[in-house]
């Protein structure tokens, strides 16, 4: 409380608290210390992104691991050691590189609790980044979110805030099922709020209510949170009460919070950084469709990306994402709405 | 008001997280005179709304801030001052403020956190104004030093005000031992021994009653006045099933209508203060805290202390503030303690502190001499 930190700082506060409590927990991954076997300072880099810095000289090389540049070894490696009484953390750079360990993670890691009987438990946790707006080209800026929360047997965590993801990643770590925490890289620096030093869990399946309104609910997941809170302030100004709605974790999806929230308002916006086809602002719309037809004043809108990869160029990449514009645009298209 | 001052009715901090407020409604013209206590316009936090009041009388000069406007703690809303103030000195006082303001932005905002030690627990409590003799704020079950947001700042024109988070709450150790009150009461002594001065005040609101009483027994000489607020201890009714739903509450469907029966005004309840409850209630240890408080002085419903002849027999002035609406302890208890000054705040419920800021703010002033 009254402390304000950064996302990275949070997650790397989680990391250190997780390790101090319990001697099970290992990460491992590519240079999450900084390059292990070539010359050089140990803990030189903390991860490509810094965020794992300072966690092998205070607690060794047997449990903070640099590993080679082989996502299936990093990944086999930490479901194996889950199943066989570890929580392994495993650092997967770029949710792009998935493809590569895919196997591991839809067909074993997802299917081990199901397929023994309930007898398997397989707490593993793979941190990952998702999300453009770094200028890292078409194979380091997606959204791939949807692709996991298709399966069923792996939870999916999409934090927004520092306070968020310190939470969700410590419940992430005592939570006996496989989890990918998708960190939006652009969040890293980009938010700060109050995070409490102690530990704390923020329990999965549960909304956050971002911001309360009663003209219109905005579901925006991970950096779009923010978008939507923009969009929010502007229409404000134009006497639109904007609700949003934060589901913080996609699977399980807190369809209950989505559900009250549109039955109040009578209009839906879904915000989702993630290509348009099977994503979570399709699935949302079916889900408030389904269940809330009568309640609904408006079609639901969804904002998304262009069904195209993630653009080099900076202008085209920050036409790609979705922006406060157009969400505010989508809100007022919702509002303005006569049958 | 007189001699040209002029005063600046500023955007408040209610509680640590507070960084802007915003304007919801005013309640007296430009121009028209306000009495010191008069409200004069209302202000909402992320978490909760409440009214301004004038700090003295005079002629309410300027409003600088329209309704909707949104400003940062600090800033200035309004200008009050006497006729005699020239238009252009008003002029030059609200221009001026402004580059104040901006200058504070760079800094820390709020008075720094504390730690004390009762007996190898960990106290967190913080100060706000100094010297005269120091008022201690002790909140209530599942509550934390943020109770006071309302209280603290106001108390502290002319003295020092404490507030802490009990042991099992806050920023404070989740260690509370068997859950009995002795380990609350010790955690208020070890703030009035932080507070350094010979005597303090004590106000305790419900559990933090009952905690301040008992510090006030285990050392008599210490305490210079006690201001109870709906406390508990007083008799065997509570609501059995707030406490024990408040246990159990994990998310926000839970604890929405369990957070709606401490207001006489449901409405006041926003979802931040709920995600407050509950960001509270999430940390390691809270919840076996409040469970082993819960289990030993709430069981079944009913409470077990009963410091009410004990406390007759005080020898302090003791005042009890209790809101007439309040659905979680009766305010027929406040009868209860002998010789006590009882006040009942109509339209409040069980947080009067909160709900009926001002008028609270006034009697607990005026009784803590």
């Amino acid at each position: 409380m009254a402390r304000v930190i950064s996302m990275r700082k949070a997650i790397n506060e989680a990391l250190f608290q997780v390790m101090e409590e319990d001697p099970t927990v290992i990460l491992l991954g590519e240079d999450i210390a900084g390059g292990e076997g070539s010359p050089g300072d140990d803990d030189a880099w903390g991860g490509d992104m810094g965020i794992t810095k300072g966690l092998q000289p205070r607690f060794g090389k047997e449990r903070v691991m640099d590993t080679p540049i082989s996502e299936s070894a990093i990944i086999g490696t930490a479901v194996g050691a889950a199943t066989s009484g570890l929580r392994p953390v495993a650092e997967l750079m770029f949710v792009d590189f998935m493809g590569v360990c895919f196997d591991q993670i839809m067909n074993q890691a997802a299917k081990f609790r199901y397929m023994f009987g309930g007898k398997a438990r397989t707490p593993v946790v793979i941190r990952t980044q998702i999300g453009a707006g770094y200028n890292a080209a078409a194979q380091h800026s997606q959204c791939l979110y949807p692709v996991f929360a298709h399966i069923p047997g792996i939870k999916c965590v999409v934090p927004s805030s520092a306070y968020d993801a310190k939470g969700l990643l410590i419940q992430a770590v005592r939570d006996d099922d496989p989890v990918i925490f998708f960190e939006h890289k652009v969040l890293y620096d980009e938010v700060r709020d109050d995070v409490p030093e102690e530990m704390y869990a923020v329990p999965f399946g549960e909304a956050n209510i971002v911001r309360e309104g009663s003209d219109c609910t905005i579901v925006a997941i991970a950096r779009m949170v923010h978008k939507a809170g923009e969009a929010a302030e502007a229409l404000a100004g134009e006497g639109v009460e904007c609700e949003i709605v934060d589901p913080r974790t996609i699977s399980p999806l807190d369809e209950d919070a989505i559900l009250e929230s549109v039955e109040q308002t009578g209009r839906l916006v879904v915000v989702d950084e993630a290509y348009p086809r099977c994503n979570m602002a399709a699935d949302i719309a079916a889900l408030a469709a389904r269940e809330a037809f009568g309640a609904l004043r408006a079609p639901v809108r969804t904002v998304s990306p262009p069904h195209t990869p993630v653009p080099f160029a900076p202008e085209l990449e920050a036409a790609f994402i979705p922006s406060a514009g157009k969400i505010a645009d989508a809100v007022r298209r919702t509002v303005g709405y006569a049958a | 008001m007189t001699g040209g001052r002029i005063l600046a009715v500023t955007v408040p901090k209610w509680g640590m997280a507070m960084e802007e407020g915003t304007v919801t409604a005013w309640h007296v013209e430009e121009g028209a005179p306000v009495a010191e206590g008069d409200e004069v316009l209302d202000v909402e936090s992320t978490k909760i709304a409440n009214a301004i009041e004038a700090r003295a009388g005079g002629v309410l000069r300027r409003r600088v801030a329209a309704v909707g406007a949104t400003l940062p703690v600090g800033g200035l809303l309004a200008v009050i001052a006497g006729e005699d103030v020239s238009d252009e000195e008003i002029d030059g006082f609200v221009s001026g403020f402004a580059v104040e303001a901006a200058a504070d932005d760079a800094g820390e905002s709020g008075p720094a956190l504390r730690f004390a030690d009762a007996g190898g627990r960990r106290i967190r409590h913080v100060a706000h104004g100094e010297g005269g003799e120091p008022l201690v704020l002790v909140h209530g079950f599942g509550g934390d030093m943020n109770a006071w947001m309302f209280n603290q700042a106001a108390l502290a024109a002319d003295r020092a005000v404490h507030a802490l988070d009990l042991p099992g709450h806050g920023g404070s150790s989740k260690d509370v031992g068997d859950g009995g009150l002795d380990v609350l009461a010790s955690a208020v002594g070890a703030v009035m021994d932080a507070a350094d001065a010979a005597r303090c005040h004590l106000a305790g609101h419900s559990l933090g009653g009952a905690a301040a009483l008992q510090a006030a027994l285990d050392r008599p000489e210490r305490a210079a006045s006690l201001t109870l607020i709906a406390p508990v201890g007083l008799g065997p009714e509570i609501d059995g099933g707030y406490i024990a739903g408040f246990v159990a509450a994990r998310r926000r469907k839970e604890m929405k209508p369990l957070a709606e029966r401490l207001f006489a005004d449901p409405s006041l309840v926003t979802r931040a203060f709920v995600e407050g409850l509950l960001r509270s209630k999430r940390i390691d240890g809270v919840d076996a805290a409040l469970a082993a408080i819960a289990s030993r002085l709430f069981a079944d419903g009913r409470q077990t202390l009963d410091l009410a002849a004990r406390a007759s027999g005080l020898g302090l002035p003791v005042q009890v503030l209790w809101g007439a609406a309040d659905a979680i302890v009766p305010a027929a208890h406040a009868r209860r303690l002998e010789g006590a000054t009882v006040r009942i705040l109509e339209g409040a419920g069980h947080m009067p502190m909160m709900e009926k800021a001002s008028e609270a703010n006034r009697l607990i002033a005026a009784f803590a001499r």
